[in-house]
C-alpha cells in the first residue's frame, strides 16, 4: 500500500532536507574555485566569466533560494525544537517574522 | 454525494504463514458506515477467515488501528465518507508493526519500547502516606495532561518514517509518554527517564516529520512531547537541573 504522508510539516522536513543535500554537492565546488584565488589567479578569472552565462546565472538563483530554504528551514527546526511555546504563540511568531521580512525587503528593494 | 450501493473494498491479506496478497471485496454501502463496519461486514458475511482485532467500538481502547488507503487511523471512528477515494478504500495492518495474519499487526515492539522509555511508574510514597496533592494549574502538570488521553492505537507509531528507518528507535508514543512522566509532580525518577530517552534510538533520533502529531486520532503532540525531552536531556548534558 502507497503510504500517503504529504503533510505541511513533512513536506518542510523534505524541502530541509533537499535543499540541505543540494548546497553540500554545491560546496566542494565553491571552495575548488575559491580555493585558486590563491594557487591560479588567472584560472579563476576564466572560471569567474562563466559566471556570465545565462545557464549559470540561472544556476545562482537556484543557489541563493537553496541557501533560503534552507536558512528558514533551519530556524523553524531550531523553534520547533528549542522554543517550549504554544502552536498560536509559535504561528503569531512565524506571521511577524514574515511580516518585517515583507516590509524590510520591500524597502531594500527601493534603495536599491 | 453520489448515491452508491456498493464498495470496492482491497484488503491484505496474509502474513508469516500465507503470502502477502491484496483480497476485493464488494461491501454494501449505507450512509453512516465505519471501515471497522466494513472489515467486520467482510469478516461476518464474505470471508469468516478474514482476522482483524477491535474491541471498544468508540475510541477508548486502541486495538483497531489499521492502515486505511494509505494511512494510519483508528477504524471504528474513521467514517468510509470521509477516506473514499472514488469509491473504493484500501485496508492493510498498521505499517512498521510484524503481521500477524491479515489486519492484526504484532503489538510487542510497540509495548516493549514503552518500557524502554521508562514509561513506567516511580512512585514518591508509599501506600501508608497520605496522598500528594497536584496543583491542576501548575505548568508542569499542564505539560503532563497535554499527553495523557493517548489509548496506545501505535496510529503515531505506524505513521512515523524514523521509526520506518530506525527499528531501535522509541517512537512517538513512548517517548510521548516518557515526557508525561518526567512532568508528573507523582514520579520519582527523572533521571531514568533521561537515560531511558537520551542513548541510542531516543529522542534524538527524531527528525521532527511531524506525522506523529498530524495523524494521531486523539489529536495529542507527540512531536513537541518529544521537543521537550530534548530540551530536558540537553539541558541535563550541559549541567542544567529541572
Amino acid at each position: 500500500m502507497k503510504v500517503a504522508r504529504a503533510h505541511p510539516l513533512w513536506l518542510a522536513y523534505l524541502l530541509h532536507r533537499l535543499s540541505g543535500l543540494g548546497l553540500a554537492l554545491f560546496l566542494p565546488l565553491h571552495f575548488w574555485v575559491l580555493s585558486m584565488a590563491v594557487t591560479d589567479a588567472a584560472r579563476l578569472d576564466a572560471v569567474l566569466t562563466l559566471t556570465e552565462l545565462p545557464l549559470v546565472k540561472a544556476a545562482e538563483f537556484g543557489l541563493v533560494f537553496l541557501l533560503a530554504v534552507h536558512l528558514f528551514g533551519g530556524l523553524r527546526l531550531i523553534a520547533l525544537e528549542w522554543l517550549p511555546w504554544s502552536a498560536p504563540q509559535k504561528t503569531w511568531a512565524a506571521a511577524a517574522v514574515a511580516g518585517s521580512f515583507l516590509v524590510s525587503t520591500t524597502f531594500l528593494l527601493q534603495a536599491i | 454525494m453520489p448515491e452508491r450501493d456498493h464498495l470496492t473494498v482491497t484488503v491484505q491479506r496474509g502474513g508469516p504463514d500465507a503470502p502477502l496478497r491484496p483480497q476485493t471485496f464488494e461491501v454494501p454501502a449505507y450512509d453512516n458506515q465505519t471501515v471497522l463496519d466494513v472489515v467486520s461486514w467482510i469478516q461476518q458475511n464474505a470471508d469468516p477467515t478474514l482476522t482483524y482485532r477491535f474491541a471498544c467500538r468508540v475510541g477508548m481502547c486502541g486495538s483497531c488501528a489499521m492502515m486505511v488507503n494509505g494511512v494510519p487511523r483508528w477504524t471504528c471512528r474513521t467514517h468510509v465518507s470521509k477516506v473514499l477515494d472514488g469509491n473504493a478504500i484500501e485496508v492493510g495492518p498498521l505499517r512498521n508493526l510484524p503481521v500477524i495474519k491479515d489486519l492484526a499487526a504484532d503489538m510487542d515492539p510497540f509495548f516493549d519500547k514503552w518500557v524502554a522509555a521508562e514509561g513506567m511508574h516511580h512512585p514518591t510514597r508509599t501506600r501508608d502516606d497520605a496522598i500528594e496533592a497536584i496543583d491542576p494549574v501548575a505548568m508542569e502538570r499542564q505539560e503532563a495532561n497535554a499527553g495523557i488521553e493517548c489509548i496506545n492505537c501505535s496510529v503515531c507509531y505506524s505513521a512515523c518514517d524514523t521509526v520506518a528507518g530506525n527499528p531501535d528507535y522509541l517512537g512517538p508514543a513512548a517517548l510521548q509518554r516518557a515526557w508525561t512522566l518526567y512532568n508528573d509532580a507523582k514520579d520519582a525518577d527523572r533521571d531514568a527517564i533521561l537515560d531511558a530517552v537520551s542513548g541510542k534510538g531516543g529522542c534524538h533520533s527524531c527528525h521532527s516529520m511531524g506525522s506523529c502529531t498530524a495523524y494521531c486520532p486523539n489529536e495529542l503532540d507527540p512531536l513537541s512531547a518529544i521537543a521537550g525531552l530534548k530540551r530536558a536531556t540537553a539541558k541535563r548534558f550541559f549541567g542544567g537541573r529541572k
